[in-house]
Order: C-alpha cells, then structure tokens, then sequence
C-alpha cells in the first residue's frame, strides 16, 4: 500500500511501499511531466484531427480505438498517424541522447548538435550515396559511421590537457560543421542529379511522407534502449556528483561513461537514419525540461516529454504554417533553437555564472 | 649612451619597413600570378602567354573573348571582393581586440542573407536595391549578436562573440531556408547564390558594390592610425588622443559597408576575414596600417587562388570559391581555438 508522508520541504515527499521500500520524491517534477503529457496527447489529436480533411477529435479517438468510418480510419490512421508517431519517437530520442550529453559534460553545450554530429552524419550518408553507390541500410550505416567520428574527432581536438572546456568544444563543433557543410557541397557538386535527389534528404531533417516502414525502426530500437535507460539514470546521477563521488558510491566510472556514450550516439543515431538531421532539439529540450522542472540536471522524463511536444509542435507549425506547402520540420526547431541558444547564453552571462 | 640607443634602434626600424614593403612586394606579385592564373584556367585552359597577349593586346579571337567578357569581370569581381571581406575582418578583429572575429562567425553574413531574401520574397527588391538591404541586414545582426555578447559583467570576450554569432547565424539560416523553400524561383535563386562564389556574377553586381567597397576601404585606411591607439586598450587611446567612440562607430560602418557589398555581390565568405588578418600580423607585425593593406592584398590573393582551385578540382563542373575557403580555413580557427590566448579566456 502507497502512502505519501507530510512533505519533508516544499515540493518534496516521501512514498513508502509497506516497509520495504521508501522513496524520495520532488513533487514538481510529477506535476510538469503531467501537464507535458497532457499538452503532448492535445497536440496529437490536434496533429491526427486537422489537414486538408479536418475530422472531429471524438472521431479521432475513435478510429484509433478502431471505430469510425473505412474513410475517416484509413486517413488517421496510415496517413496521420505514421507521422505523429514518428515526431513523438524523434523527440523522446533527440531529448533524451541530448540530456544524457549534456549531464556527461555537465554542459548545454555539450549536445549532438552543437559537436557536430547531424552534419558528420549527413557526410556519412552522401559518401555511402555519392562515391560507394550504396542505398537503403548501407546508407544509414554511413550515417551513423559519420556522426560517431565526427562527434570523436570534435572531443579529441577540444581536449587539451586531460580536459575540454566547454566553450572549446562548442567552437571547435562550429568549426568543423563549417568544413563538413562544404564537403557536402564538393560531394554534391561532383554527384548525378538522381544522386543529389535522395541525397537531399539527409540535408534538413523532414518527416514528410512517413509510413509505417519509416516509424518501425525507430520504434524498435527506442522501445530496446528505453529500458537500458533505468539503471543509466542511476549511474549518471552519481557521475554527476564527480567522478570519485561516483566511484565512493560503487560507480564503475569509466564503464558506466561508455555505456552512456553509447546510449546516447544510438539514440541520436537511429533519428538521424530515420528523418534526417533535425537540429537543436537535443539542445533545448533538456535545458527547457530542467527549468520547468527546477532540478540541477537535465531530468529524463521531463526531457523525453518536452523533446516529443518540441517536435510534435514544431511540425504541425511547419506543414500549416504556409498553406500549400509543407515545410521541413528542421526549419521550425532550427529558429526556435537559435533564437532559444542566443537566450541562454544571454541569461548565463547575465548572472555571472561564467 | 643615449645618443648610441637612439642610433642603434633607427636602421631597426628602417630594416623592419624595408622588410615590410618587401614582403607587400611579394604579396603583390603572388597577387598578380593568382589573377594570371584565373585569367587562363577554367573550363577551357589557355595557355599563360595567350592569357598576357589577349590582355594586353585584345583582339577578337574566341580566347581573347572569353578572357575579355567573362574572366576579366570575374577575376575583377574576386580582387574587389577579398580585399573587401580581408579588410573587413581586420578590422573587425582591430576594434573588438578579437582574434576570433569572421564576418561569416559573427552572423553578419548571415544577416545580411536573411534581409536580402525577405526582400526578395516579399517583392521589395530588384538586383540592384538588393544591397542596400544587405546592409541593413548586416548592421542589424552586428548589433545584435553584439548585444548578446557584451550582456552581463565580462563584456565581450572573444569566446561570447563567437557563441553569440553561431546562435543568430543558426536561427537566421533556418529562416531563409523557410523562406526559399516555399517558393521554387527564389529557392533557385538563392541556390545559387546561397554559398559564396565568384562565377555566373556579372559586371552588374561588380559595378554596384564597387563604390561601397572603395568607400569602406578609404574609411578603414584613414581609421589606420587611431586603431593602433585603440589597441593599448580605451583609456590610453584617449590619452594618446584617439576619439574612441567616433573610431569604433565609423569601423563599424565601414565593416557594414564592406561586408554587405561583398555579400551582395559574390554571396557569404567564411573564414576568408578570419584567416587573412592573422597572416598579414605574422608577416608584418601589429601595426594597423601595414595589417590593413596586407589584409587587402592577401584577401585578394587567397579568395581567387580558392577560385582557381574551385574550377579545377571538380571538372567539367565547378566548386564554389567559398567552399574551397572553409575547407583552408577551418584548421587555421581549430588552432586559434587551441591556442593559449583564448584557452585562458
């Protein structure tokens, strides 16, 4: 039986389960995740609801539920749906690979995208589509190749000393996102059109025409990571506290740092090979996450929600925002992160912190 | 014995600038063996000799037609625009003591980018008036990503400018790709446009930014003098009578100037105003004036040796000049960027 005892201080109390087991628990970060996911279920039925045929959103759930009309059901659920879906897998992955970097380098700066990995992947995947002639899985194989030695060769030019800076890594990911950009144009310029064609894709991140075939993979492999997920929180919070701590708190510091590692690159990876490049997601959704959530790091759930309503949002404001055609989602999260990016960096220097 | 140190530092410093005007001779000749070349190499090779015969002599055969319309404008255009963008990077580096300081980093391309495809989205410009809103796109992102920059105590430091210019060029880049993209003529023409270059320019854009870029090369020359008072920081400048606030205002508009034309005419350069200041200081040392006119003459240099480089490497086709630039000049701000001055920051 769950009781929750008088609060130890505001917004804090304790959950015993008989006499076993006790835990800890901030009440804010339940109250966010819940307000996240009900704004994050609104913006799904608005998303399967509205289009060039708008449907009712009791006729929504109830197709989903697998009533309605043949009609209504099949335009919600395999034209709709799909992409939904897929926007809500996206965000839960780019958010949560962006929150366990940033904890790592106990840095915003730190994310996927300021290293340079959606470029790096994008050069992965034109090498494969470009010079070797490959397609399909080889394809995002390259991709994943080409963000992972990117994302290595951004830390190892940062690190000097037995340490990266921050600032060091962010302006060496600028720099080499600079060089990679023009490597896409060599390899485009030296491309046959058709090449060109499919290579645009990898370019800026879209979720237009997705299908079922599209969402599968990222399913599978987040519904596989989600729950390696559990104990990495763990270590990742006594990673946090510093390494000795950690190793104080029977913390195997550089095993669990890989794993980590690991987790995060196939996170990002498998959205990279999905949907392309979407840019600054994994950056913002953790920082707004922990804001909202008042915690010191970025916290996981939180994070996973606001990166899903980020993505959701950020596409439906893409494909209405001019009427016949539908932009590119990487559009949509690539302002709002620039402009969220310039905010940060204005209110960490305003208070002094560095 | 003071009478000796005197005499002992003149023929010093006589050697230092006979050093100096030597290497500016160099320079030069380097300069006019990067615009031979760009006169003879292209999609159809002709060899040096005809190249200096057709330039010198004229004439109407095919080659020296080829030579007369399309790469003496384009060779022009080059010059124009690397010493554009090299000045306007010194100076850029000159009046915020950054050595970071790019117009492509610190967003003003970006900005001016952004406000010229508003303009021509929104139908407010035609070829030529493009420019003018070029300028104002780069004078308001300056001022922009120069207010995040200096927020809060530690005022501008190099690393918070450079953070600040890669935050606006994102969310200004994502900008004009949602613009372009709803409209396929103008995605076109921002295609085409969208990565610095000095091919398919035409003597139009030449004529139309050269004024601009000689007025923003004479503002920076007479800036010469007081930007090395500026360099022993504000308040000996004033002392040594150096109008601080008048200096930076007409450096900022004469980098305006100078990177708006240039961007309006060839489309964004990066790296190029990053690179070339930091060589002309390792060859000439930090006074001003020489930096300037070494900055001038290499940017020049550099940006059509790039172009050369471009028409070769991809034949038949052609390689943008502004690609070649990143790929020369990423390494050059890695090593800034690992280097002791701003690792100490």
């Amino acid at each position: 039986m769950a009781t929750v005892s008088s609060p130890l201080r505001l917004g804090a109390g304790v959950i015993r389960v008989g006499d076993g087991v006790s835990l800890r628990v901030r009440r804010r970060p339940i109250v966010v995740s819940g307000v996240l996911a009900a704004i994050l279920v609104a913006l799904f039925v608005f998303a399967l609801g509205t289009g060039d045929f708008p449907i009712s959103p009791g006729d929504v759930i109830a197709s989903l539920l697998g009533g309605g009309d043949e009609g209504t059901r099949f335009i919600v659920r395999d034209l709709r749906l799909p992409r939904a879906v897929c926007a809500i897998l996206v965000g839960v992955a780019l958010a949560l690979s962006g929150a366990i970097f940033q904890a790592l380098t106990r840095n915003p700066l730190g994310s996927p995208d300021i290293i340079g990995f959606p470029q790096g992947a994008s050069v992965g995947a034109l090498v494969v589509i470009t010079i070797i002639g490959g397609s399909g899985a080889v394809v995002a194989l390259g991709a994943i190749a080409g963000g992972a030695l990117t994302a290595l060769a951004v830390y190892g030019l940062a690190f000097k000393r037995g340490a990266t800076s921050g600032y060091r890594i962010i302006l060496v990911g600028v720099a080499i996102s600079f060089m990679l950009l023009s490597v896409i144009d060599y390899l485009l310029a030296r491309a046959r059109i058709e090449e060109a064609q499919e290579a645009t894709r990898w370019l800026l991140g879209s979720l237009n025409n997705r299908s079922w075939d599209d969402v599968l993979p990222v399913a599978v492999v987040v519904a596989l990571l989600l729950p390696a997920l559990v104990p990495a929180t763990r270590s990742l919070r006594a990673l946090e506290l510093g390494d000795d701590s950690a190793n104080g708190l029977g913390v195997q510091v550089e095993r669990a740092r890989l794993g980590l590692i690991g987790l995060a690159v196939g996170l990002v990876s498998i959205t990279t090979v999905a949907v392309g490049p979407i840019g600054f997601v994994a950056l913002t959704a953790p920082q707004i996450a922990r804001r909202l959530a008042h915690s010191a790091g970025p916290p996981m759930v939180c994070s996973a929600l606001t990166g899903a309503v980020i993505v959701l949002a950020s596409d439906i404001v893409a494909q209405r925002l001019i009427g016949s055609t539908p932009l590119p989602v990487g559009v949509m999260t690539g302002t709002f992160g620039g402009l969220y990016l310039a905010w940060l960096l204005t209110m960490e220097w305003r208070s002094g912190r560095r | 014995m003071h009478a000796s140190a005197i005499t002992d530092t003149t023929p010093v410093a006589r050697s230092g600038r006979l050093t100096r005007s030597a290497g500016l001779g160099l320079a030069l000749a380097v300069l006019a063996f990067a615009a031979l070349l760009s006169l003879a190499v292209g999609a159809r090779s002709i060899p040096l000799e005809h190249a200096f015969d057709a330039l010198l002599h004229g004439g109407d055969s095919q080659e020296a037609t080829i030579i007369r319309d399309l790469r003496i404008p384009r060779t022009v255009l080059g010059i124009a625009v690397g010493a554009a963008i090299g000045v306007a990077g010194a100076l850029m580096q000159a009046l915020t003591r950054n050595p970071l300081a790019d117009p492509g980093l610190l967003g003003v391309n970006a900005g001016a980018s952004a406000a010229v495809v508003i303009a021509l989205a929104l139908g407010l410009a035609g070829a030529a008036s493009s420019i003018w809103f070029a300028f104002l796109g780069a004078a308001v992102a300056s001022i922009v990503v120069y207010g995040i920059g200096t927020a809060g105590r530690g005022g501008a430091t190099p690393v918070r400018l450079a953070l600040a210019g890669t935050a606006i060029s994102a969310a200004l880049t994502a900008i004009i790709y949602g613009i372009v993209l709803t409209d396929t003529k103008l995605l076109q023409q921002y295609n085409f446009w969208s990565v610095g270059a000095l091919g398919g320019r035409g003597r139009t854009q030449l004529e139309t930014a050269a004024p601009f870029i000689v007025a923003g090369l004479v503002i920076a020359l007479i800036l010469a003098r007081s930007l090395n008072a500026l360099a022993l920081g504000d308040d000996s400048a004033r002392a040594l009578g150096a109008r601080v606030a008048r200096t930076r205002i007409a450096g900022a508009v004469a980098v305006v100037l100078l990177c708006g034309s240039a961007t309006a005419a060839a489309g964004p350069m990066y790296f190029l105003g990053l690179t070339v200041p930091h060589a002309a200081r390792a060859i000439c040392g930090p006074d001003q004036r020489w930096v300037l006119t070494y900055s001038a003459v290499l940017g020049a240099a550099l940006l059509l040796i790039s172009d050369v480089v471009g028409r070769v490497i991809v034949r038949p086709g052609e390689l943008q000049a502004g690609v070649v630039l990143a790929v020369i000049g990423t390494p050059v701000f890695i090593a800034l960027v690992r280097g002791k001055r701003i690792a100490a920051l």
